[in-house]
This record gives C-alpha cells, sequence and structure tokens, in this order.
C-alpha cells in the first residue's frame, strides 16, 4: 500500500533521497526529472492550462549537532516539532539507522522546579549507548538526521497513526493522479524542505512558472480533548480541508469558489480550516514571479509534527477524489 | 540462557502494579524450567522453590518485583478521548507522543497526543497528567462498548539494543532484576546447593513493596537477597548516580545486614565481579526495606542495577551489570551453607 510504505521512509527536511528513489519507481509521467535544490517534477504534457500539483516529501525530524564527552548525542530540530512530544522516544540516526534514545534527568532526581517546566531541546539529549565521543563517532556523524520510530498503524474508526502523514499523504494523492489522464499539462511536483521554510516550491514555481498550483498536504486537526469547537481548525472525518487564509498565503477567491463547486457537484465531503495560522508550499508559490493562483486541498492531521500522528481514512480519500475532480474539470473554469 | 534473553521476553510482557496477569504467566513459565515447585501467593507474587539438598541448611530467599508503572482509565469524555490516571510515579512530560494499549474488552491501539500548540496558553509551564488523554479514535458511544472505568492502560515500547552492551526497554525496573533472578537459577541449574532458595517475584512495589510484605511473611526464609534498579549517571546527571557497565551496586546501611553485605563484597573483590557501592542511610526505597522486618526478622541484602531514566518510556541499563548481579548471587548462594559465619 503506497502510503504505509511511504511513511516508513526516512526523508526529513534536506535528506528527502529516500522518498525521491521512491517515487521515481512508481511514477508514471512523459517527462521525469530533478531540479538543483532536489525537487523532483514529472511532467504529463496536455494542451490546456499550465498547472503545477504539488506534495512535499520531507517530514520534521532531528539533526545531530554535537557530542557529550561521554557518548551521547546533541541535537536540533529540522523543521518544527512541538519538543513536548520528544522525551523518552526512540529514534533512528542516518542511514544506518543507529536506534538512540531521547533522553533527560530520571523524574525522581528533577527538582521541584524542572519536573514543572517544559524541556527544552538543549537539555536533552539521545543516548546510543555509546561510552565516549570517540565510540559514538563510529557510529554516527556531526550533522546526520534522525527520524522519529513510528510505524503505520490502523486502529480505531477508520483511523490510522503514523509518522510523517505530512506530507507522504499529499505524495500518495500525487502518485495516484499521475495514472490518469488530463487535459492540462500538469507538472507533479515533489518538492523539499518544505518543513524548514517552504524552501523546495519556491524554486520549482520560478522555473514551471504554472498558471494555476494545487498543493496536498496534510494539516493541523485539533479536535481533541480540551479544545473547544472554535479553536479545533478542523475534524477528523469531517473531510477535505481547504483553507480560505494562512500565514502564508491568501487563496484567490475564485479559484476557491470553483473547488467549492466541484465538491459539491460530486459530493465530497470537504471542510474550510478555521484558523489562519500555519503555512504550506502555497505560501511561495503564490508569490513567486508574477504571481501564480494556488489552492490547497489538506488531509486533517491530529497531533501532527509527532510520531503519533492520526488521520481518517476517509479524508485521504476525499482528499484524493476531490484533487481528481478538480483536475478534470480544470479545462471548463475560468480562473 | 544469558540474562538479556530473559530481559526480553520478560519486557514483552506487561505487568502493571496490581494488575500484573500477563508477566505473571510468562514468570511462572520460566520458572518452571529451573524449580521444583511454583505457586502464586493471595496478591499475586510468585514463588519458585528450588529444594536444597540440607533440610537444616538456612533458606535463602532471592526476588526482585514484577510490577511496572501504567495508567488507569478515570473517564471517558464526550469526545471518546479516555481520562486516566496513574499508577506509579510517572513523569509526565515523557506521555505526550507515546503509543499505548488499552485493555478493555479486548486490547486496544491508543496515543497520548499533545496539547495543540497554538491552544498552550502558558509556555512556561510543562504539561499536566490532568491535561493528557489517551485517543482510541473512537466516538463515545463506541468507545462505552468497549473501555469502561479502571481499565488499565500499558505503554507500548520495544525491546531495543543499542551499541555495546547497553540496552534500551521499558521496564528495566524491575524486570532487570528478575532477569538477574532468573540467570542465577539457570547458573545453578546442575549445581548441588543444601540451601533451599526460593526465588520472588512480587507484586506492587511500585504502590509500596507490598509483594514483598506478604510474600517475606509468608515464606520467613533466613536470608534474603532484593534485586531492583537504582540511577545511572548519564548525560547531565552525575550526582547520586552510578556508571552503566562498571557493575552491581551493593548498599549499605541499616536496612541491610552487614555481615551478608559484607560477604557479598568480599566475594565480588576475591572473584574479579565488578562491583560498585552505595551508602543509604535510611529507607532503600525497595521490597530490602519491607523484607528486613518481616516476621522474626530476615537478614537482607540488596543489589541495584544502575539504570538511566527510571520509570521513563524507555529506560537504558548496561547487561553486563545484570550479569554481574546474577554471578555474585550464584556464588554467595553455592557459599552460603550453614550461614554460620553471619550471624550475630
Amino acid at each position: 500500500m503506497l502510503l504505509k510504505e511511504l511513511t516508513s521512509l526516512f526523508a526529513p527536511s534536506g535528506f528527502e533521497d529516500e522518498v525521491r528513489e521512491f517515487v521515481k519507481k512508481h511514477a508514471c509521467a512523459d517527462e521525469i526529472y530533478t531540479d538543483r535544490i532536489g525537487n523532483l517534477i514529472c511532467r504529463k504534457k496536455g494542451r490546456g492550462k499550465r498547472i503545477m500539483v504539488c506534495a512535499h516529501m520531507d517530514e520534521v525530524g532531528l539533526m545531530i549537532t554535537g557530542f557529550t564527552e561521554d557518548g551521547f548525542l546533541k541535537f536540533d530540530s529540522l523543521g518544527g516539532i512541538e519538543t513536548a512530544v520528544l522525551l523518552s522516544k526512540k529514534v533512528y540516526i542516518g542511514e544506518k539507522r543507529v536506534p538512540g534514545i531521547v533522553c533527560a534527568k530520571a523524574v525522581h532526581l528533577q527538582s521541584k522546579d524542572e519536573r514543572s517546566k517544559p524541556l527544552e531541546m538543549k537539555s536533552m539529549s539521545i543516548d546510543i549507548g555509546a561510552e565516549s565521543r570517540e565510540e559514538a563517532q563510529k557510529y554516527v556523524s556531526l550533522g546526520d538526521y534522525a527520524v522519529f520510530d513510528g510505524e503505520y498503524t490502523p486502529f480505531g474508526d477508520k483511523l490510522v497513526k503514523s509518522k510523517a502523514l505530512d506530507d507522504r499523504v499529499g505524495c500518495a494523492v500525487l502518485l495516484e493522479l499521475m495514472k490518469n489522464e488530463y487535459e492540462s499539462d500538469i507538472y507533479y511536483v515533489f518538492t523539499v524542505q518544505e518543513e524548514v521554510g517552504l524552501r523546495g516550491a519556491k524554486v520549482a514555481a520560478h522555473e514551471i512558472n504554472p498558471d494555476i498550483a494545487l498543493v496536498i498536504e496534510g494539516t493541523t486537526c485539533s479536535d481533541v480533548y480540551g479544545s473547544h469547537e472554535h479553536n479545533q481548525v478542523t475534524n477528523l472525518g469531517g473531510g477535505a480541508v481547504m483553507t480560505a487564509m494562512d500565514r502564508a498565503a491568501v487563496s484567490d477567491r475564485n479559484y476557491f469558489e470553483y473547488i467549492k463547486r466541484v465538491a459539491k457537484d460530486e459530493n465530497i465531503k470537504l471542510q474550510i480550516k478555521r484558523t489562519t495560522a500555519g503555512g504550506t508550499d502555497a505560501g511561495s508559490i503564490q508569490r513567486s514571479l508574477n504571481g501564480i493562483k494556488t489552492a490547497v486541498l489538506a488531509v486533517p492531521c491530529r497531533y501532527i509534527h509527532s510520531p503519533v500522528s492520526v488521520m481518517n481514512t476517509e479524508d485521504f480519500e476525499s482528499v484524493h477524489r476531490l484533487a481528481d475532480a478538480a483536475l478534470r474539470n480544470m479545462e471548463r473554469t475560468d480562473i | 540462557m544469558e540474562a538479556c534473553e530473559f530481559l526480553e521476553i520478560l519486557d514483552g510482557a506487561y505487568g502493571i502494579s496490581g494488575n500484573e496477569d500477563e508477566v505473571r504467566g510468562e514468570i511462572r513459565n520460566l520458572f518452571e524450567n529451573y524449580c521444583d515447585s511454583v505457586s502464586t501467593d493471595a496478591l499475586g507474587s510468585v514463588i519458585g522453590l528450588k529444594k536444597g539438598t540440607d533440610g537444616s541448611a538456612p533458606s535463602v530467599m532471592i526476588e526482585a518485583h514484577m510490577d511496572e508503572l501504567g495508567l488507569m482509565v478515570s473517564s471517558i469524555t464526550d469526545g471518546g478521548f479516555l481520562k486516566f490516571v496513574t499508577i506509579g510515579g510517572f513523569d509526565p512530560k515523557v506521555l505526550p507522543g507515546t503509543e499505548v494499549t488499552v485493555h478493555g474488552v479486548e486490547k486496544l491501539f491508543g496515543v497520548i497526543g499533545a496539547m495543540p500548540p497554538h491552544l498552550v496558553t502558558d509556555r512556561s509551564k510543562a504539561s499536566d497528567i490532568d491535561d493528557l488523554c489517551v485517543d482510541i479514535g473512537l466516538s463515545k458511544a463506541q468507545a462505552e462498548e468497549k473501555v469502561k472505568v479502571g481499565d488499565i492502560i500499558s505503554i507500548n515500547t520495544s525491546y531495543t539494543r543499542l551499541c555495546g552492551d547497553y540496552a534500551a526497554a521499558r521496564c528495566i525496573d524491575d524486570r532487570g532484576g528478575l532477569a538477574a533472578v532468573l540467570r542465577v537459577l539457570d547458573l545453578l541449574k546442575d549445581v548441588k546447593v543444601k540451601n533451599d532458595v526460593y526465588a520472588v517475584a512480587t507484586v506492587q512495589e511500585e504502590l509500596g513493596l507490598r509483594g514483598a510484605r506478604t510474600s517475606a511473611a509468608l515464606l520467613q526464609p533466613d536470608f534474603a537477597i532484593a534485586v531492583d534498579v537504582t540511577h545511572g549517571k548519564s548525560s547531565g546527571v552525575s550526582e547520586d548516580a552510578f556508571e552503566c557497565g562498571k557493575g552491581t551496586v551493593i548498599t549499605m546501611g541499616p536496612n541491610l545486614d552487614r555481615k551478608l553485605t559484607k560477604k557479598m563484597i568480599e566475594i565480588a573483590q576475591n572473584n574479579n565481579i565488578d562491583i560498585q557501592k552505595e551508602a543509604c542511610a535510611g529507607n532503600t526505597g525497595t521490597d530490602a526495606w519491607e523484607i528486613q522486618v518481616s516476621g522474626r526478622g530476615i537478614r537482607t541484602a540488596l543489589l541495584s542495577i544502575p539504570l538511566r531514566y527510571m520509570h521513563a518510556n524507555y529506560e537504558v541499563c548496561n547487561l553486563k551489570d545484570i550479569e554481574s548481579t546474577a554471578q555474585l548471587i550464584a556464588m554467595l548462594i553455592v557459599g552460603l551453607k550453614g550461614g554460620e559465619d553471619l550471624c550475630f
């Protein structure tokens, strides 16, 4: 199953190789090439509008930034990880997937003050069982990446838990869409480095200069205990998510309405993101060159950017169907 | 079988204080390979007896606790999330992002999520147990069919070998101790020992040394060796902690029998077994505290395995320390015989 395989790959920001190779193996397109920054572009030629459909390959992760004398690793985050989820979790480091535990003082040894304060990343380290800096460096190098242990696990009522749903869901949808024939000239772009500043998309948009862009993402879902309806942002099971506005982009009004119409016509569940926080590759793309009309379709994910992100498989299907419907009808709109 | 093999088996079974069923089953199976009889007392502690060749020789109890920390369902929210209370001393900071199993009508997979960042009102405070809940992906109605208040929740982890002799596991406290006890039985398998040896896996240590109290009262051995864990040094932890890989920690102090403890130190030094020493002026916080004053009194010693990140999801130890613990205990038992040199 494509999504399950995609989530098992290790590809944090700046180290997207594993996903790039996987996509190359499974893509079907007229042209497949990698650009200078590492974006993978798969073009299916057509005579209509030039459309860029994209998803980012990178997941949030860690990078090893130093060693202590007694063999522990210091680290920083690649992308925005909520530090609260890091403590006492297993990670795998580098290509050799060396296992390590993110660690800090045992609770019994913490002062009252330490117990009540959240831990910062600089107070944590990774224990790989090395007894000295020299020994640690036999297994791990400075600059190595680390990725969460977070196996794809179906559970509950049609839900799935996994690391990296953001944005392997997008990559999986793109691989499915690529199997179809559409009238437009479509560039399926698997971008790099979204999590560290929407960087790959900026380059891809500049090079391709599409008329229209469609971004497939994973997005925040906070319909959890302790949050009121107005803070939930999206709901699991509420359908594909469209964003009217976030920190990086304001959706084009006509394009936005077009997608809403298509969803209604084809009976696809749709919800609108109820916050203006966050950002996606749309932010980079929209502001490229002379400006590009952009929309975002997203799968809602609880606990996004953690090893235990959760989605509803029906929402994933809704995003897939809606993206397909939007592409099918693209030549009959005047966005 | 090696100590690490025992540890991997034991860590694979859950057994939360007061609800130790799954691990109790594993322990019974393992004890049956080495003991003449295996029984379970009223609270659930497992007792294996390896009969000695001399009925008049003093008996010795070697023990570790089988229970681990866990959670218990306290309510089901309108959204189908499970609120919980903790069994044992958790650091709430390790819980966000944790995978769990809810033991309801059937085993259900769940996650403890993190508070969404845009909803955190006070960033200077760590999350509290009250802020957290388990997400089993069901509606309230669906959840109520499968889960009820009082159901146990265990933490999901997988035993992991790290570099060298280090290993990461969920409850080396105190399955590491039990692994040492089993390794002692393994080492003595074909050895004729004069003394009756009771191997005991106690319950409910984390709630207040309860299984130790009742099993010691039942058995009333002459000598007892408790095996537990103590803090291991790690990054940022050097005080009140011991080196991992430098041997088992022998504790000295009023809680422990001086002659028995001294004898263990001598045996270690004469046989090149790595040990470290700890001075504890009061309650060692282990089963030894209860055992020492049980009934007519029991001469008790304590060995502890240095352990990093005690009570976190993944604890880390050096497997050599479990092996040296077992070697030392086995040698003591073989040399115990009449034990006259150890009396007041």
